[in-house]
Order: C-alpha cells, then structure tokens, then sequence
C-alpha cells in the first residue's frame, strides 16, 4: 500500500499515461489541488485561456487539427458553465474532449455552497458521456474510461466532475491499460453481406454521387486516403459538407465542391438528379437537405455511419450500413475490386456531361472591381499566398465562415476547423490557438468577421502570452452579414440590431494586447498586406474592410429544394422565400 | 423549439414533412441499463430533450449482483421515431440493451394499480361486487373506504377504474406497465 497517491496526482498521471502533451484551462477554488499537482511536472503544457468557453474551442482546436483528444481543466460554478458552449459545439461536431471539472467537497454537494453547480446536471445533455466521481476508488477508472469513451465510436465530450476532497484523498492508481468497458463497444466493421449488396447498388448505377461528411475527418487520416483510392476505381463525382472538407482534395477532378445552403450549383444539382447516394459520415443535415420532401426524390440512398441513430434519422436510408468509415471504405474497396466488372461506362460519361453543364454555371463567381475589396476576393487571394503553405484555417460563424469554405480550398483533412452544428460565434480564434498549440510551425489563420471576433477576443491576449502567431484575418463590413442578409431575405430589409456600432479600432486593438495589426480598405494593396501578415512571425490582427452589402450566394433558401437554388446573377432574392419557409432557421 | 413548445396549429416544418406523421403507433421498449446515479434522468432527459412522448415508466433493480435495473417505457411515435428512440437510448453510455418488446412480437404486460374508493350502503356493495369480478383484492378498509389493489393489462385497470368512478373513485395509484417476452429467451 505505499503506492498511495492523491486523486489530483492522479488526474496529472493519468493524463501523462493518456500521452496528453497539452491542456486547456482557467484555475479556480475547487480545482486548486489538480493545478498544484500540474505545478510539480513539466510533461504537460497547461495553456492558460482567458475564459473558460476559449479553453473548450481551443481543445476543439487541438483535436480536430490533430486526431487527439483535447482536454479542458476548469472549476466548479462559473468555470464549468462558461465551458457548456464549446462542450455543447464538441457534441454537434462530434469533436472528441475530456473536461475536467472541480466541484465543491462530497460533503456541500446540494447545499447551494460558494461556487456550486449541478455540472453533471448541466452537462448531461451537452456531453456524450458525464461524471461525478464520488470516489477515490472510481477515479482512475474514470479518468482512462473517458478518454476511451471520448476517441471511440462516434466521438464527442465528456466530463469528469471532481470534487475537491476527492482531489485531496489517496488512493491506488492503476494505468489505462486495464479498461475495457462493459456495455460501450461500438461496432466498426460493416455487415459483409450489406456491403456486397452496397457494391452491387454502385455497379448498377447510371448517375452515383459521393456525399461525405466530417465523419471521414474523425475516422482518421486512413479513411480519407480509402475515400480518395474509392472515388478514383469508380469515377463517381464527390461532394461535401461543410464538416467533411479536405477528406477529397479540391483539386481532384471529381470534385464537386461543398454542396447544402452555401454550396455550388453542381453539387447540389448532382444530389437532387442522381440515382445513386452514397452518404459517408454525412448526417443529412437541414443545411444539407433543404427542403425534406424534395430531397433528391430520385435516388437510393447508401448510408455509412458508425451512430446507428443517424441512420433513417432525417431520410429514408435504402441501405444503411453500421461501422467506421475507415473499416467500411476497405471492405467495399475490397468487394468493389473483387467483382472485375464496372459501371455503365457510357451512362456515366452522360452524368458527368450533365454536371459540367452545371460547372459551367460558375455559382461561385464574383466581381472584384472598383476600388473595395470584396470579402471573397479576400478569401481568394488569402488562398492563392497560403496554398503552398499546408495552412491551417478556423472560422468564426457567419457569411465570412461561407465565403471561407466556397473560396479557401483544402487538399487535406484535419486543416480546416469550423464550429458547423453548433454555430457558434468566438470559435474561430481559440480553435487556432488549439491548432497553434498542435502544430508549432504551421500557419494557422482564423478567418473572422467583425462580430464574432470581438465574442472571444480576450484569447488574443492567450496567444501573446503562449507566443502563438495566429493570424486572425477579419472580413470587416461592419455587419452580423448573416443576420443581415436573412433579414433582407425575410423581414423586409429591416436591419434590427445587426449593424456592428461602435467598432474597436482592430489595429489599436491589436497593439493594446501586445500584437500586430495590419488594416487593408484597397484592393490594390490586398496582396502585399496579405504576404506582411503570413511573413510576420507575431500574432496578426488583419482588419480587413470588405463590401458592406454584399451577400453569400448561392443559396438553397429555406423551404426550397436543391434545384430552386438562389444564384448570385438573380437579383430577385426577396421574393423566393414563401411563408413556411419563413418560420425555418 | 419542439413539439412541446410549438401550438398544436402550427403548420408542419417542411424540413420535417418527408417522414409522415400519421401512423402513430405504441410500443413498449425494454432497457437494461447500470444501476448507476444519474441514469435515469439520461433516458426521461433524453426524451424529454428529443420530444419524444413517454406514456408510462417503469424502473427497479433486477440483477442485484451486477447493479442492473430494467427500465419499462411505454412509447407512441411513428414506427420511424420510434426505431430513433431505440437507437438514440442505445447511444447512452450506461445502457447494456435496448429491446422493442412490441416489434418482438408476443409480450405479458402487467401493471399494479391501488384503487381508493369512499361511500356507504349500497355503494360499498357494489364497489365490492365489482371489485370481485375484477379480482381486486381490498388491502384497507374503513367504514367509509376501501383501497382496491388491482393487477393486470393496462386497459382491464382502466375499465375498473371507470365502474368506480360512479360509485365515490377517491384516487388511483398506478404502477406504470411492467413487461416482459414470451418464451424461453431473454430480451
């Protein structure tokens, strides 16, 4: 019984033991013995964020650009609040975390104590999982079967309530090695028999589309090189979601773009028109589906997904199949190889006549003329300088998020970071700080709006002091655009409260916590400011003042079906959205 | 938000006019799950959460060794929310198995239920007529009052309880429907 150790130094081991290298947190009261424990050893960074709600994105951040977990160590009370946005964002987007949460001693519990809340409460609906450990004895099995269950099976958040007694009390520690959990085992290969019958479908099929998700992306790096190895054996076009982005390069010839509200023509085109869907870590979102009862009326509909609820969920699936992304895409790989016949060689030529009629519509050009910058303008040239860059690019929430992922185009998964389900504004430049963190060397770029950086601006001073050269790059046109633009759509160009008053100078401010600010109205001049800021080895604040009118287009607009998109030549905007589809979001 | 949220005029959300609504059916959902804190406000959270209806609900420890409760939930959806209820419950991380008794075919369901029923004279006659037509059993009485306890199909309480509403129904203490499968194997 010597080996006794405290419940805080066992939080520290297990992390070292879980091969954490970095965490983020904001100490407090009932966390103060962890903080103590973390003091006494130098294997694990502790980040310092400003806010609480800063250290979950930027743990978002870390994961997401990394394949680990992210880990977040908060208080009690208002620490473990402040965290509930960025768990509830790590849920939506299945981002696997590990929270750990102080809580006041056993003994208060339910007494209404100094910084007391119901964190496992709270938290229970925002997490994938969630404990209050009560215990010493339970601690460690805790502390590794999170880990377990965060990373496994679809990923998610999970929280570790640890009262601070616990935190004081001895106990025996024991490694990860030991866990394996009695009811949580997912499945990760697919049904044999429906995989064959998935090839049989793709060999059958005249007009096939590849509709993938940021399953893919949370599968690991194997499932997207399968993905790429599977649309080049087939030659079927691919599009994705927003979350999905990088699994397919964008330079591949199948390559179809985003599709959903924001997508291109011709992805939205190819879902609506084609006679074969193979959905791949997608979950049929309303931003994906448009209107439900026009979604692509024509086709069967292959589903793989490891969540057996996200299945028939929103559509009717004709085949849904159950496991990893990575094990299924080897399994039909397999299976798709060992039948030596093909597709429909001439139907196939015809689908990809019809899609490049749609490619040639051009949905996502602009104009860039006259002496303001547009924002995608901003966004394209941003990407011409970084491409060579293996960049790292987050988002906040808004049109500028849209005109990033329309304009910004990635060749591989995990660079790309953007709060999807959730939407949530300030996500942007704390997640680039989570990438910063994970990727010492690389460029990393939150590309922002006015609005949402100015939600969890106090980061900034996180990145001065951890020496971390994000470069936030905002599209300033003094406008929530988004809000703004749906109220041009739907309440009669009536801009209530969606005007950004009362500015902060974003130079001045960004002088003010110690980093660089660049500001650029000319379009002329865009570049050279572009090139100063990626140069620049400091943290950048790059204000850029863009178009204040204009908005993100193409657009499925609410209630309507992928073919009664919204082009960016049609001036007639107002009048395309109907009473029901008034009340969606 | 949701349905409970939304008056019952409002017109149907496009976004959710593929699935049809009307073919509501009821099921009753077998959950064997770790008798844990906090696991069954993960599951009435979860529907809850999620809109779905719970009609009844039931929840003891079965297996003491292991710490296994079962929980009965008694549910009405379309068969398409109600395979999402399975699926979504399956999700929970304390859950050890999810079965729909009612998609499994042949079931015993049973529910107890303690009738009070007050009157005098000739009431209390018929209350106790009836009672015996039923097999209720009087577990108190009073000169005023009887307490009936009653076991059986939820529909057979029911009827019971409408023969003694007439007679001076007090207040009913119903279980909640317990349920198991026919035949030789487990759930």
């Amino acid at each position: 019984m010597s080996n006794l150790i405290t419940g805080a130094e066992m939080v520290v081991r297990a992390l070292q033991d879980q091969g954490v290298d970095s965490i983020f947190g904001y100490p407090g009261g009932a966390v103060l013995p962890i903080y103590d424990a973390l003091f006494h050893q130098n294997q694990i960074v502790h980040v310092l964020v400003r806010h609480e709600q800063g250290a979950a994105h930027a743990a978002e951040g870390y994961a997401r650009s990394s394949g680990k977990v992210g880990v977040v160590l908060v208080t009690s009370g208002p620490g473990a609040t402040n965290a509930v946005t960025g768990l509830t964002d790590a849920l939506m987007d299945s981002i696997p975390l590990v929270c750990i949460t102080g809580q006041v001693p056993t003994h208060l519990i339910g007494s209404d104590a100094f910084q007391e809340c119901d964190t496992v409460g709270i938290t229970r609906h925002c997490t994938k999982h969630n404990y209050l450990v009560r215990s010493i004895e339970d601690l460690p099995r805790v502390l590794h079967e999170a880990f377990y269950v965060a990373q496994t099976g679809r990923p998610g958040p999970v929280v570790i309530d640890i009262p601070k007694d616990i935190q004081f009390a001895l106990g025996d520690y024991f490694g990860p090695h030991k866990i394996e959990h009695k009811t949580y085992k997912p499945r990760l290969d697919g049904d044999a028999e429906k995989i064959e019958h998935a090839v049989t479908m793709m060999l059958a099929a005249r007009r096939p589309v590849f509709y993938t998700g940021g399953g893919v992306v949370n599968s690991g790096p194997e499932a997207s090189r399968l993905l790429r190895e599977f649309v080049e054996l087939t030659g079927f076009p691919i599009t994705s979601t927003l979350m999905g982005l990088g699994s397919y390069p964008a330079s591949g010839d199948k390559w179809l773009g985003m599709l959903g509200m924001h997508g291109t023509f011709e992805a939205n085109n190819a879902m609506h028109d084609c006679d074969l869907m193979i959905a791949v870590g997608s979950r049929f979102d309303d931003r994906i589906t448009g209107r439900l009862d026009a979604f692509s009326p024509g086709s069967k509909k292959i589903h793989i997904d490891i969540d057996p609820s996200s299945i028939n969920k929103n559509v009717k699936i004709d085949l849904g199949i159950i496991g990893d992304c990575a094990h299924v895409l080897r399994q039909m790989l397999d299976a798709y190889r060992a039948r030596k016949s093909a597709p429909d060689e001439a139907a196939l030529t015809r689908w990809w006549q019809e899609i490049d009629k749609w490619r040639a519509r051009k949905s996502l050009s602009f104009k860039q003329s006259g002496a303001v910058i547009k924002p995608q303008y901003a966004v394209q040239r941003l990407y011409e300088l970084t491409k060579n860059r293996d960049a790292y690019i987050t988002t906040e929430v808004g049109q500028h998020q849209m005109w990033a992922a329309q304009h910004y185009h990635f060749e591989e998964p995990n660079r790309w970071m953007t709060s999807g389900g959730l939407g949530t504004m300030g996500y942007g430049l704390p997640a680039a700080i989570g990438a910063q963190i994970a990727h010492p060397g690389a460029l990393v770029v939150d590309i922002a709006g006015e609005a949402s950086i100015l939600m969890n601006i106090q980061e900034l001073s996180t990145a001065i002091q951890f020496r971390l050269p994000v470069k936030i790059f905002i599209l300033n046109n003094e406008y929530m655009g988004m809000v703004r633009q749906w109220q041009e759509l739907l309440h009669g160009g009536r801009l209530s409260q969606s005007y950004s008053e009362a500015l902060p100078d974003f130079v001045k401010l960004a002088e003010a916590y110690g980093a660089q600010g660049i500001r650029c109205s000319d379009p002329a001049s865009l570049d050279g400011a572009i090139i100063e800021m990626i140069e620049s080895p400091r943290t950048v604040v790059f204000d850029c003042i863009v178009d204040k009118t204009e908005n993100c287009l193409p657009m499925i607009p609410s209630g309507k079906a992928h073919n009664e998109m919204l082009m960016p030549d049609e001036d007639d905007i107002e009048a395309v959205i109907d009473a029901a589809g008034k009340m969606l979001v | 938000m949701n349905a409970v949220t939304a008056p019952p005029s409002a017109p149907l959300s496009p976004y959710s006019s593929a699935i049809g609504k009307s073919n509501i059916e009821t099921h009753t959902l077998s959950v064997l799950v770790d008798n844990e804190p906090g696991v069954l406000a993960r599951v009435v959270g979860l529907f809850s959460g999620r809109g779905y209806n719970i009609e009844s609900l039931t929840v003891a420890e079965v297996v003491q060794a292991e710490h296994l409760s079962r929980i009965t939930i008694v549910t009405t959806g379309t068969p398409v929310a109600i395979e999402q209820i399975g699926h979504q419950l399956e999700r929970l991380v304390p859950i050890h198995k999810v079965t729909d008794l009612t998609l499994r075919g042949d079931s015993v369901e049973r529910e107890l239920a303690m009738i009070k029923v007050a009157g005098r004279g000739q009431d209390r006659e018929e209350a106790l007529r009836l009672a015996d037509a039923f097999r209720a059993r009087v577990v108190d009485a009073s000169i005023e009052s009887f307490v009936f306890e009653l076991t059986g199909a939820a529909a057979k309480i029911n009827q019971f309880v409408e023969l003694m509403r007439p007679i001076g129904l007090v207040e009913v203490s119903r279980t909640g429907v317990a349920a198991i499968a026919r035949g030789p194997q487990a759930m």
